[in-house]
């Protein structure tokens, strides 16, 4: 009896000195950063497992922005569905549109003329610049030097008044049409473009010169979230991402459009694949991208800015319309039953600022496609954040998710 | 029993707690309007005050520079709804912010801050005027942890425990560092103690920050991180934590976190300025021209008044440049680094006065 209750005693010592040592472990906290939360970016929600200030786990949840653009785009002709393609990619629209209407011309097999082709590119890499200079100002942001943001926010208004120049809105630019342009470049618009990059390029070196070799911003992003060559690859990620890992693929090299071919600029890629390569490597692009628009400004052909032979593609002048019978006819067709395609399949991805934003489209002939499924950069970008944030600090957290430079529009579409 | 002596202290002390409110105030609205400058915007330049804001020339000019902001600001803390969440802790939700404002504003009663006929203008001239002041503001803490802890969400937890470590950490090296400037003060044999007052009156001839600009880096660099400011406002950083402990805080609640986040900074500073900077002294080696009576007083007051500004200034600025720490950073920088330094900085400035105190005296 009495060894009996001995027994129990040690048992609860035993019992409690346990429990004890539990209890120093600690516990695991969830908790949700997002879907509202300053350094989401929108509507990015993460499931983080917390010890401490240590990330166990995160597990990503997307899908609050989704609208079924894919789904959206089988109930439109092709030329009604660019407007969505501004809302992919949010922050680079003009871009989203090229490579939409790239895609929807491969299928069609048209060849655009020179002019337009340089128009293209030119917006291409104005929507680049847009692009980087927000994914290197929210970037600083999140680590907590605030200026740097502003900074670039006051150049991203220039080029959203060049942008106004050029279509007519600010944001949701919808400024490309299958087989062209909405209309060609306003007079003086390049001497535009040509001030914006003079006054802008020492900007580009002022924010070089608060970030780049600040010590803190330094000690913050080195180490932090890397990605290696072959992570990198089986995670299907691209763009400045991909690079940054030392990969130097870039679909405007690999397989040129718009006649990227034509102009001399340099790939940059990192070594680690850490957040401090990621921002070097959108630096360094910004900089490439304003020197392929230099090229392009200088060397901009004349010509047709859209593809004049393509009658079943591209709507004719307004002037011709309302001035000819023939046109008169062909607008109408082609405002009732869109632009005529070929029944066939086409997969093409253009180099985006997040990385490679590709279109697969299945047509059964006629204006509206039978399928079109978009291969968003920033989804496969965001598919790695569980990996790559293990072990991170809660400060972290905003450092990767900038670093990554995603955008949900796109990601949920 | 003469009541007079009581009501004039009583009167100084509302006066000086006014003086300082309203300077925490505009200190807020000199950083919207530095921030505004360092980012090529204008800041708050709109609001305007019923009559005077329409004075023909003056109260156009008054707006634009925002003067009319922190009567708006206080307005709106004052008169916004107060929501109180449900899973609060009620009173310590309710204790925190009044923690958090009353050692801050407690800590300016031993603060010198000009000079009158050889004697000092403070509300209190305590031998221990610095121990005070240690022992007050370290009390501030206690506002952040409670403002975390009661709240009972995971945001303001996680920014009171990095804001109690991080304080708790800083104030070591803090500590260690005013040592030496006390030290120096304290000339062997005196018996001036930790008055605030003797130790400006010590620089007359050279000012600490020449003497001593190891101690007054150390001192500038804990400074930053027990008011919390960027780059070490680890318990807000806002893009990691949304608003850290005081998430769950609204209205005037926040406002009291708010004014006692700049009274720390306006205090801060005024003690920077009487330790390293010399007080209301005029420039190292030349002698104060303050003359005597209440003139010498304003002036000395002023002047110590602008070197308060310029350190305020640097406040902001540093805040709107650099980027933040991270949490271990934050940690390994105040024990590997500051605090060896600052022991190390003190034990041979008490080795090199024991062996040459005859040099000095």
């Amino acid at each position: 009896m009495a060894n009996q209750v001995k027994e129990v005693s040690i048992g609860d010592v035993v019992n409690r000195s346990v429990e004890f040592e539990e209890d120093l472990k600690g516990e695991i906290m969830n908790i949700n950063v997002g879907p509202s939360h300053p350094s989401t970016h929108g509507v990015l929600r993460l499931k983080v497992e917390l010890d401490g200030e240590a990330v166990v786990k995160v597990e990503p949840v997307v899908g609050y922005l989704h609208r079924g653009d894919e789904k959206i785009a089988e109930n439109m002709t092709y030329n009604q569905f660019i407007p969505y393609t501004d809302r992919l990619d949010y922050i680079a629209p003009l871009a989203n549109n090229v490579a939409y209407v790239l895609a929807v011309e491969k299928l069609a097999g048209l060849e655009v003329p020179p002019r337009c082709q340089a128009i293209r590119l030119i917006c291409c890499e104005l929507a680049r610049i847009s692009s980087h200079l927000l994914g290197v100002g929210v970037y600083g942001m999140d680590t907590g030097a605030l200026t740097v943001f502003m900074y670039t926010f006051t150049e991203r208004e220039k080029l959203y008044t060049l942008f106004e120049q050029l279509t007519g809105a600010r944001f949701t630019t919808s400024y490309t049409r299958i087989g062209g342009l909405a209309r060609d470049l306003p007079e003086g618009w390049l001497g535009n473009v040509l001030n914006f990059l003079n006054q802008f390029e020492p900007v580009v070196e002022e924010i070089d010169k608060l970030l780049t070799r600040n010590r803190i911003f330094y000690d913050r992003t080195v180490g932090v979230g890397a990605i290696s060559k072959e992570e990198a690859i089986s995670y299907g990620i691209t763009g400045p991402n991909l690079r940054a890992s030392g990969v130097a693929y870039d679909l405007r090299k690999s397989n040129p459009y718009c006649g990227y071919e034509q102009y001399d600029f340099d790939v940059p890629v990192g070594s680690k694949g850490d957040c401090y390569d990621r921002w070097l490597v959108r630096m360094e692009e910004i900089r490439q991208s304003v020197r392929i628009v230099r090229q392009a400004i200088n060397q901009i052909p004349d010509g047709p800015w859209y593809a004049e032979e393509a009658k079943k593609i591209y709507a004719p002048p307004k002037s011709k319309v309302l001035s000819s019978m023939e046109e008169l006819i062909q607008n109408f067709m082609l405002v009732t039953e869109g632009p005529q395609m070929p029944a066939g399949e086409v997969y093409f991805e253009a180099e985006n600022p997040k990385g490679s934003l590709g279109f697969y489209i299945v047509s059964k002939g006629g204006g509206v496609p039978y399928r079109l499924k978009i291969r968003a950069p920033s989804f496969c970008n965001l598919s790695i954040l569980p990996q790559l944030l293990k072990g991170c600090m809660v400060a972290d957290i905003p450092v990767v998710l900038g670093s990554i430079d995603f955008v949900l529009g796109e990601c949920d579409r | 029993m003469n009541y007079l002596p009581v009501l004039i202290a009583l009167i100084k002390a509302v006066l000086m707690v006014a003086v300082v409110v309203v300077i925490a105030a505009y200190a807020v609205l000199a950083e919207r309007k530095i921030a505004g400058w360092i980012q090529g915007r204008y800041g708050p330049n709109r609001t305007a005050f019923p009559v005077i804001g329409y004075i023909p020339i003056l109260g156009k000019m008054l707006t634009r520079l925002g003067v009319f902001q922190p009567v708006a600001d206080g307005l709106k803390f004052i008169f916004k709804e107060d929501p109180i969440p449900g899973h609060v802790n009620l009173v310590y939700y309710f204790l925190a912010p009044c923690v958090a404002f009353i050692p801050a504003m407690t800590t300016m009663a031993v603060l010198p801050f000009g000079e009158m006929d050889g004697q000092p203008l403070v509300l209190a001239n305590l031998d221990i005027g610095m121990l005070f002041l240690l022992a007050v503001s370290s009390l501030g803490v206690y506002g952040i942890i409670l403002a975390g802890w009661s709240a009972n969400s995971k945001y303001p937890f996680l920014g009171g425990i990095r804001g109690s470590a991080q304080m708790i950490s800083y104030e070591l090296a803090m500590g260690l560092s005013i040592l030496p400037a006390f030290l120096w003060a304290n000339a062997p044999g005196s018996e001036t103690g930790m008055s605030l007052f003797n130790v400006v009156q010590s620089q007359d001839q050279l000012w600490m920050v020449i003497w001593q600009p190891l101690s007054a880096l150390i001192f500038l660099v804990a400074l930053f991180a027990e008011t919390n400011r960027l780059p070490f406002d680890m318990p807000e950083a806002e893009t990691e934590l949304v608003a850290g402990y005081n998430t769950e805080y609204g209205s005037m609640k926040f406002g009291l976190f708010f004014v006692a986040e700049y009274t720390h900074i306006v205090i801060g500073s005024g003690v920077l300025t009487v330790l390293f900077l010399g007080g209301w002294n005029f420039f190292p080696g030349l002698p104060s021209p303050w003359p005597g009576g209440w003139v010498g007083g304003v002036l000395s007051t002023l002047w110590f008044l602008l070197k308060v500004f310029t350190v305020v200034f640097f406040f902001m600025w540093i805040r709107w440049t650099l980027p933040r720490f991270r949490y271990d950073q934050v940690m390994r920088l105040g024990w590997t680094v500051l605090l060896p330094l600052a022991l190390a900085n003190l034990v041979l400035n008490a080795i090199f006065i024991a062996l040459f105190d005859n040099w000095f005296v």
